[in-house]
């Protein structure tokens, strides 16, 4: 056991001695092999724990939302359409939603309006989200002017500003009391923005979003079933972003295994030779060629794994901020809680270290099964 | 110090470091219970259906909610929401009671 | 100690260019002493060397060395029984570039994980007997043609093998160095070493140290004189 150690130590000491020769090379080599691993490990660290979040937050979204749809566009659905429904057995909760966007002209920003009855809020008041106090300055206390569809300017007053912690579902949200909501967009008071509701037994949804498609045809049902899944697709591999990204990342491997693999220089070639030739046997060329890649790989997949999850969980993922913000005036602090699993880093070192250390491998085999004849020459 | 010990060293302590990376996940996971909780109860209380992640349109400020109408309000590959219109695949609700869309 | 019999070795075997290196030879080589292989170039020393020395297998015939038959020996053993028993001198010296004189000569221990401070004291020690242990740090690239032959030499003897095979030596020296070279293997020799050497130099081929000159020429002995 003594005797492998040391053989392994001697042989990786031959190794770093062999990298080292071409100091600016390798270097690079790391470097960039780093940044694959870096971006890779960022992108899988980033959507893996919002996704993860999502499916935990939004569980408590309503368990179906029935939408009234004309000629595909969504538009207000009539309160009355509450008492065609309300007799479903298995309904415990039927109500309107009032809710909405307004876009400030001041800022350029979108704000989500949210009209909730139990807020406790008297008309003439609002709560923002931490991202709208952020963008217009506002404070407890402070007015904001709305312009309403009719041209008339409101001003509310901020009475509470939702925790910065929340920003993920309320950052750009205002809550405001229905009888403000509807004289800022003129809706009727026979009018609401959609329908929610909860069930006692969800398993019965599928059942009762079948009749309420009966009894409403023009509308259609969202269920939470599919926020949920729909939040599991964005973030999942397939999501043009991401794919883009590691299509990147594979390219980049190939680049680095072609280089290895497309053989061995005359000048490596001569050294494995004469390694043969003062005594070294076909596998200890291969251990060293095995070494050589590890050492490569092994560091930078470390290093890699570890900045990526210093760049998420610790700077809040601040070099995808510019690249997640778009045009948006308003976006969320990605302030996300580290939902990391051993599969995805497993999963990471098998698509990073193996791939490079066999192409560092496979190309010395042939020259290392050499007759060490050849070096006498 | 010899190469092989000095690299040796190296590993050692990037996988110190990796381990830390999981103490400090756990950790994390159960100092932020909290916050969850407070944005699950946010949800419940404000009804709300969707994160606010992109707010620069409404498809993709409420991608569970969106219609078919919307998209089509942009010019195609929707540039101008850029990347969020890229990232965000049609609601599942639009797929299932909607001819297929891709 | 070493016994050639009936030894052939062609290369191409088959092929239009078949080039017969040794013709049929057979020989006893003497522990303890020192052989020359003398002769023109394209006579097969290089060749009878490296059979000699386990690189390479006859085309037919067979090889014992003490006693023991090596032709057929596996890879694994050949190499093994190489390292243990012969240390090579390359006409071209052959040192790896971009590392230091020590782990040069260090390299033909590593794979058999000997402790890594034993192999160092071993290099340091044939280094100081041949006045090189201020090198011993310096690349290769920076050493003299003189002190990069001695490193080879001591490359040669790290893993203390019984016989020391040299190929055209003296070929990058000049006449005192030469004889500086044939001195130090005179001491060898009287360390109990059996020398193979393979040159046409006449500073080698009529030194003292010399037991036995072997002519070849055209891959069969012609003479073989002492």
């Amino acid at each position: 056991m003594k005797n492998w150690i040391d053989r392994q130590r001697n042989i990786v000491d031959f190794t770093l001695s062999s990298l080292l020769r071409r100091k600016k090379k390798n270097a690079a080599l790391i470097f960039v092999y780093t940044l694959v691993v870096f971006s890779l490990s960022s992108v899988l660290f980033f959507s893996q724990s919002l996704k993860k979040e999502a499916s935990i937050i939004l569980k408590e979204a309503p368990e179906m939302v029935i939408q009234k749809i004309v000629a595909g566009r969504h538009e207000q659905i009539p309160t009355s359409y509450i008492a065609k429904i309300e007799d479903i057995r298995g309904i415990t909760e039927l109500k309107a939603r009032l809710w909405g966007y307004y876009y400030d002209p001041v800022t350029g920003a979108n704000y989500t309006l949210v009209v909730n009855e139990d807020s406790g809020l008297s008309p003439g008041t609002i709560a923002i989200g931490n991202g709208v106090a952020k963008v217009r300055l506002a404070f407890k206390g402070d007015t904001i002017e709305f312009k309403a569809y009719d041209g008339k300017i409101f001003e509310l007053e901020v009475r509470e500003i939702l925790s910065p912690e929340s920003s993920l579902v309320s950052a750009d949200l205002i809550v405001i009391s229905e009888e403000d909501f509807r004289r800022l967009f003129s809706i009727p008071n026979d009018r609401a923005t959609d329908l929610i509701l909860r069930v006692a037994n969800p398993r019965e949804l599928p059942t009762i979003a079948l009749k309420i498609a009966e009894r409403l045809p023009d509308t259609r049902q969202v269920l939470t079933d599919d926020i949920l899944r729909t939040y599991d697709a964005v973030f999942n591999w397939r999501s043009g972003l991401m794919i883009a990204i590691f299509s990147g990342a594979l390219l980049a491997f190939i680049i680095f295994a072609w280089d290895k693999a497309s053989g061995l220089s005359a000048e490596e070639r001569r050294e494995i030779g004469i390694l043969k030739a003062i005594g070294w046997e076909t596998s200890d060329v291969i251990l060293m060629k095995f070494w050589e890649g590890l050492v490569v790989s092994l560091s930078a997949f470390l290093i890699g794994v570890i900045l990526g999850y210093i760049h998420i969980f610790l700077t809040s993922a601040r070099l995808f901020a510019p690249v997640l913000k778009g045009w948006a005036v308003l976006y969320p602090q990605f302030k996300i809680t580290p939902f990391i699993d051993g599969a995805l880093i497993a999963s990471l070192f098998f698509f990073t270290v193996v791939p490079y250390t066999a192409a560092t491998i496979i190309p010395s085999w042939k020259a290392a099964i050499v007759d060490p004849d050849s070096v006498m020459r | 110090m010899r190469k092989s010990t000095f690299f040796s060293l190296f590993i050692l302590l990037n996988l110190f470091l990796l381990a830390l990376v999981f103490v400090y996940s756990s950790f994390r996971q159960r100092a932020d219970r909290i916050i969850l909780e407070e944005m699950g109860e946010m949800t419940r209380r404000f009804e709300i259906t969707d994160l606010c992640l992109f707010t620069e349109a409404n498809y993709t400020r409420h991608i569970t909610q969106a219609d078919l109408h919307t998209p089509f309000q942009d010019g195609p590959f929707s540039l101008e929401h850029f990347p969020s219109g890229a990232i965000v695949p049609p609601p599942e609700a639009i797929k299932r009671m909607n001819e297929k869309l891709d | 100690m070493i016994e050639l019999k009936a030894v052939k070795k062609s290369f191409n075997t088959g092929k239009p260019n078949e080039f017969v290196a040794i013709q049929g030879i057979s020989m006893l080589l003497e522990a303890h002493k020192a052989t020359v292989f003398k002769g023109p170039s394209g006579s097969g020393k290089t060749t009878l060397l490296s059979l000699i020395g386990c690189m390479t297998r006859p085309t037919s015939g067979r090889i014992w060395l003490l006693g023991r038959e090596i032709t057929s020996l596996p890879e694994r053993f050949l190499t093994e029984l190489r390292r243990k028993t012969f240390g090579f001198i390359f006409q071209q010296l052959n040192l790896i570039k971009g590392i230091t004189a020590l782990e040069n000569a260090m390299l033909p221990a590593y794979p058999a994980g000997d402790r890594y401070e034993s192999i160092k004291k071993r290099g340091m020690d044939l280094f100081d007997r041949f006045d090189i242990a201020s090198k011993a740090h310096a690349k290769t690239e920076w050493l003299s043609g003189g002190e990069a032959q001695r490193v080879a030499m001591a490359r040669a003897l790290i893993n203390d093998p019984d016989v020391i095979i040299a190929d055209e030596p003296t070929a990058h020296l000049d006449t005192h160095l030469s004889k500086e070279f044939m001195e130090m293997l005179g001491g060898l020799k009287q360390g109990g070493k059996t020398l193979l050497l393979a040159s046409h130099d006449p500073i080698v081929c009529e030194s003292q140290v010399a037991d036995r000159v072997v002519n070849l020429r055209d891959g069969k002995i012609e003479e073989d004189t002492k």
